[in-house]
């Protein structure tokens, strides 16, 4: 409008129609466009302001002031739409990038330990705790340790308890146990008091079913020392069944035979399955047997360089396998080298 | 050993209820694996005590309208008689005779009862109802052994002893519970229904009702002079008695009997050989009944019809067989003790009898044979021969001598009673050496030390003498014990001391000991360092994506040889053979983890597409064959095969994993231990695929070989040559020798660092590490970081020449590096590869 005169009453007119527009604005682009035209650098409400110098001297004042405020009002109007419009935008946008939650989430490939492994690293953890370290001894073993030394003369008939693999080598066969551990572990400690629990694989001559394998892993233990009594060894494993299996479950000891220990015992926990009501898995006795323990046999003691006389000790075994099977309700222990990685991974 | 309830009875007297009974037992050593029930409750079917009863059948009459039927009178205990039809074989002998003076005792069914239907084999049930059967009403019925529940027999009624009382409930006369009971080798005393009674005696507090053979009428002509006995190895045949009963009359023994051995897992043959079983499963005396005229009919032969009959009891000569009762001609071994006389062998001694000398239907006169024999020796013999008995069973865990003499008394007075004859005055008993009997001496401070308990001085004493031990205690508290001769497996000195406390704690009752803990100074703890080392690189592995797997350690060499290609000179090395392989995959201890871990591959690719896995455990090396034991050196294989991540729905690189997967798992794994330094080189090894295979070094030491496996390899164990497969196998001692027992951190840079990329053409065959060593060496110490992003060949380089792009990062420690410093680094980067590899830079 530079044609018409200058005032306030062109201002206010000009003013009107930008508001107007400003109202039918919905997208930041044209609002910016919008701000450009009215009120850029070069925009016609600030055009229009520049030519004050057009009004007669005593008008500017007052033009001036109310040149300000209309400016402030349009400045003003442009920040609430410019608000309004981002929010609006903002709203589009998040509707937009809405996503089906349920979609499965990206897979992260991840590792896993052998289950018995697994059983293994806890059994072990709760041995640390209570004070018993690590020894471990070799697979392939001579007659010597793995019988001899354990009080199984040549041909006696606790040997038939233990089906054997035998070797090319006289004399050298795959250990049964991991007793003979007990041995090396006295021999090499001899006179100090021992405290440890001796980890490993064990091989079995026997026939490969759901129930028994040729290769399990047990864990054996061993404490001698000068006054290690009957009741320190059900104790200890007491302590060791509640933590393995559950705090306050029930544990009974039976009187059993191995020719290393004497008195021998095994040790049952209540079922952890029907706790002790009686199920298949306990085969209605309410009872799973769990390890088997008992006195070092003042023989062994002898053996591994103790005087019975002074010394005295306990010992345990347990199989890995039959425990994480009991524990995970494992029903055929092939599972365990068939390495099917369905199984596998469900730990 | 399976305990007739019943039977046990008639040595101890037991209040208890037998699952109370059968708790004792086990918690005592005495494991009851399980309880049979015969007609009482707990039996699939208990008899009806009111409606099975025993009946007295006074006579057997014709039916009037059926030929195959008989009617027969019973009275059963009531007021009246009662008349059933039946069609039982086995009464047709009595037809139309008054049979009250044989006592035919038979269980009695009266309407009502339930039994198990004998018409059907799927063990189905049915109640008795009355129904007219050709004309006449019959409401009860005689039962078989196969509606009792008793056996499979249907053939005829069950015949019961004719002393069976009239009236009285089946279940009273027959019913009993089996416990099975399963013997550790230190209770084979319990493998006899007396030693299972000397337990319970004990655990109960009860006395055991020892057989009286004392009143055994001896009316025979003496056999001394008629039978002598020689032994020529006394310490493998200690005792040998011999019993001869004259006149006898073989037939089937008496039901009792015959039911007892059945229960007890035995099969009833005739009353001698019944009663050899029956004496050997209550006193545990194994025994043997030779045919005496057989006997008589040799000597005949070798000495003359006047002269003895010699026993001689000795070793097997070579060569020597003997047609055993089972109809097999053995060949013996030279340490097996026989029977035999001068004509031959006539036994396997304490193992199994001769064919020849068998008692038969129409054996009139037998010799009865106790002995003793050397529990090592007869377990020699039953392995030699996989030939095993009930007999062998118990000799071969110990029976001692003293039990010899019981045996044949036991046995001859039954034999008398079941089959008639005479018993020979003077049973021979050939026992030169009798053992001295085991003496104790228990320190009452011995058992406190041991047990933990200060138990009382008379609870102590109760418990030896109630397991038969005599006691005699002084003044200082020491127990003088001596051991029963049934109790073989109780030792002398400390052992014995041990053996005795066992029995004290035993019978006390484990579970009436207190809990504690150990009181002692224990020795400090010492960490395992080669299985915590193990353990971090299992963890290492999994937090690299890998799954653990376990595989068999033993394996065969055939197995292992596929890990070869067909052109490859074979593995040398011995192994660590079974002589007694379970399967022929299984003959010896594996020499390589790599066959065990490609078998889990395979099978696992056949049903997924992505396996990635290791296993960390020992191989078995014999350096030669003159080693005794093996090397156990604990290994590590990785296997991969498949795509870098699975197909997913989000997207995923699926590019098949390659010699770089596998290698980064291996410098993840080498960082993970802080082992420094580490390098690669390329390598041959004949598993692998030549040029993409190498070593991993650990400064100059080679851990291990990893690359592609071979594609002969890969098919000789069924994986498709489109699937490649990387594999590792390191030598863990070596790798864990270089794991640092402790290392620093670098601290953070103060300053900001500086990136610049720089791309180098080199010829193709300079290997992309010399490379980067020499760029780190020019790059000096403000060189901290030189990352590889590409490698490109093409047109643009030429041919022979490849362009490797890094990007360099540089920091210097006390200042804001400058853009020249950088580029005059840089430049001298250029300078020095130019000259060292002839690189340039590319533009
Ligand atoms: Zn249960």
């Amino acid at each position: 409008m530079p044609d018409s005169p200058q005032s306030i009453e062109t201002l206010d007119q000009l003013a009107a129609q930008a508001l107007a527009e400003l109202t039918g604005i919905s997208d930041s682009q044209t609002l910016e466009h919008w701000h450009t035209t009215y009120l850029g650098r070069k925009g016609k409400v600030t055009l229009a302001v520049r030519r004050v110098g057009e009004l007669p001297k005593e008008e500017r004042p007052a033009f001036g002031q109310h040149a300000n405020r209309v400016k402030q009002q349009l400045e003003a109007a442009y920040e609430e739409r410019a608000r309004l419009i981002k929010a609006q935008e903002m709203e589009r946008s998040l509707a937009e990038g809405a996503v089906d939650v349920t979609l499965p989430g990206h897979p992260v490939l991840r590792g896993r330990l052998h289950p018995s492994i697994q059983t293994l690293r806890r059994i072990l953890q709760i041995w640390a705790d209570m004070g018993f370290q690590v020894y471990r001894s070799r697979d392939v073993e001579t007659d010597e340790y793995n019988f001899q030394l354990l009080n199984f003369p040549p041909h006696h008939p606790a040997r038939d308890m233990q089906d054997t693999f035998y070797t090319t080598q006289p004399d050298v066969l795959l250990r049964t146990h991991t007793s003979p551990g007990q041995i090396h572990a006295m021999r090499a400690y001899c006179p100090q008091p021992i405290r440890v629990v001796l980890p490993g694989m064990c091989y079995r001559y026997e026939q490969i079913t759901a129930r028994s394998e040729i290769q399990f892993h047990q864990v054996e233990g061993l404490a001698v020392g000068y006054h290690i009594r009957f009741t320190d060894l059900k104790g200890t494993l007491t302590d060791f069944a509640q933590r393995m299996f559950g705090a306050g479950r029930k544990t009974r000891f039976r009187a059993s035979y191995f020719p290393f220990t004497e008195p021998s015992a095994e040790m049952d926990v209540e079922c952890i399955l029907c706790h002790g009501k009686g199920c298949r898995l306990c085969k209605y006795t309410g009872w799973l047997e769990i390890l088997g323990c008992g006195m070092v046999h003042p023989v062994v003691l002898q053996n591994g360089g103790y005087d019975p006389t002074i010394y005295s000790g306990y010992a345990f075994g347990m199989g890995v396998e039959r425990i994480a099977m009991l524990c995970y309700g494992i029903e055929d222990i092939r599972y365990f080298w068939g390495n099917d990685l369905r199984f596998l991974e469900q730990f | 050993m399976k305990v007739p309830l019943s039977w046990l009875k008639d040595y101890v007297d037991i209040a208890l209820p037998v699952t109370e009974l059968a708790e004792r037992l086990t918690l005592a050593g005495l494991e009851v694996s399980s309880i049979q029930y015969l007609g009482i409750e707990g039996a699939e079917l208990p008899w009806d005590r009111e409606r099975i009863r025993v009946g007295h059948i006074l006579a057997v009459r014709p039916h009037p309208n059926a030929d195959r039927l008989v009617l027969a009178d019973v009275d059963y205990g009531a007021d009246q008689i009662e008349t059933v039809v039946t069609g039982a074989p086995n009464l047709f002998p009595y037809l139309g005779q008054d049979v009250r003076h044989l006592n035919l005792k038979s269980p009695f069914a009266l309407e009502g009862a339930l039994l198990f239907d004998g018409h059907k084999d799927d063990g189905s049930k049915m109640v008795l109802k009355g129904r007219p059967v050709r004309g006449i009403m019959n409401r009860h019925m005689l039962c078989s052994e196969k509606e009792l529940g008793i056996s499979d027999d249907h053939t005829g009624i069950l015949i019961l002893d004719p002393d069976a009382p009239t009236g009285a409930p089946l279940a009273d006369v027959l019913g009993t519970a089996v416990l099975d009971i399963e013997l550790t080798p230190s209770i084979a005393r319990c493998a006899s229904i007396i030693g299972v009674a000397r337990e319970v005696a004990a655990l109960t507090g009860q006395r055991v009702r020892y057989p009286d053979y004392t009143r055994l009428p001896l009316e025979g002509a003496s056999l001394s002079g008629r039978v002598v006995i020689e032994t020529e190895e006394a310490h493998l045949n200690p005792r040998f008695c011999a019993a001869l009963i004259e006149g006898i009359q073989i037939k089937p023994s008496p039901y009792w009997m015959q039911l007892r051995l059945r229960l007890a897992g035995m099969r009833p043959i005739n009353n001698v050989v019944d009663v050899s079983n029956y004496v050997m499963l209550e006193v545990g005396q194994p025994n043997h009944a030779f045919d005496y005229d057989v006997l008589r009919a040799r000597a005949d032969r070798y000495a003359g019809p006047e002269r003895p009959i010699r026993i001689i009891t000795r070793c097997a000569r070579e060569g020597e067989s003997i047609r055993t009762l089972d109809g097999v001609e053995r060949t013996l071994q030279p340490f097996t003790m026989l029977v035999t006389d001068p004509a031959g062998p006539l036994s396997i001694g304490g193992i199994m009898g001769g064919a020849e000398s068998e008692v038969h239907e129409n054996t009139r006169n037998v010799l009865l044979e106790a002995a003793a024999w050397d529990f090592i020796n007869i377990r020699r013999s039953v392995q030699a021969y996989g030939l095993n008995s009930e007999a062998a069973y118990r000799f071969s865990r110990g029976v001692h001598p003293s039990q010899a003499w019981w045996g044949a008394l036991r046995a001859a007075q039954l034999i008398q009673q079941l089959a008639g004859g005479v018993i020979a005055r003077d049973i021979l008993d050939y026992y030169p050496a009798p053992p001295p009997p085991v003496h104790v001496d228990l320190p009452m401070t011995e058992v406190q030390r041991l047990l933990g308990v200060d138990l009382p001085r008379q609870e102590v004493r109760r418990i030896l003498e109630a397991l038969e031990f005599q006691v005699e205690d002084d003044e200082q508290g020491v127990f003088h014990v001596t051991v029963p001769d049934h109790r073989m497996d109780i030792g002398t000195g400390v052992v014995g001391r041990a053996d005795l406390i066992e029995e004290i704690a035993r019978i006390y009752g484990y579970d009436r000991f207190p809990n504690t803990q150990i009181e002692d100074v224990m020795p400090p703890q010492r960490d395992n360092l080669s299985l915590l080392h193990e353990e971090r690189i299992r963890d290492l592995l999994i937090e690299a994506g890998l799954q653990e797997v376990m595989t068999y350690r033993l394996t065969a060499p055939q197995r292992e040889a596929l890990l070869l290609p067909p052109n490859a000179s074979p593995e040398e090395r011995p192994y660590v053979t079974l002589t007694n392989p379970i399967s022929p995959e299984r003959t010896v201890m594996r020499h390589r983890l790599l066959a065990g871990v490609l078998d889990v591959l395979a099978q696992n690719l056949r049903h997924r597409e992505r396996v990635a896995v290791f296993e960390i455990g020992p191989v078995f090396l014999l350096p030669s064959e003159q080693d005794v034991l093996p090397d156990e050196v604990p290994t590590l294989c990785i296997a991969l095969s498949g795509p870098r991540e699975l197909v997913t729905w989000h997207g995923a690189d699926t590019r098949p994993m390659d010699f770089f997967d596998l290698k980064g798992i291996l410098e993840t794994l080498v960082q993970g231990l802080h082992i420094r330094p580490v390098s690669f080189r390329p390598a041959e090894h004949p598993s692998y695929h030549p040029g993409r295979t190498a070593h991993l070094l650990v400064g100059e030491e080679v851990i291990g070989v990893f690359g592609q496996l071979h594609p002969w390899v890969q098919e000789a164990f069924d994986i498709p040559s489109q699937r490649p497969v990387l594999a590792a196998e390191l030598d863990l001692r070596r790798l864990t020798a270089h794991i640092p027992a402790y290392f620093t951190v670098r601290p953070l840079p103060r300053f900001p660092a500086v990136r610049q990329d720089i791309a180098l053409v080199v010829d193709e065959n300079i290997p992309a590490q010399r490379v980067e060593e020499a760029i780190l060496q020019a790059g000096g110490k403000m060189l901290v970081g030189v990352q590889l992003f590409d490698v490109y060949r093409g047109a643009q380089i030429g041919s022979g020449k490849k362009s490797l792009a890094y990007t360099l990062t540089f920091n210097a420690e006390d200042r804001t590096l400058t853009d020249e410093e950088v580029a005059r680094i840089q430049a001298r980067i250029v300078r020095s590869l130019e000259a060292s590899l002839g690189a340039r830079l590319r533009g």
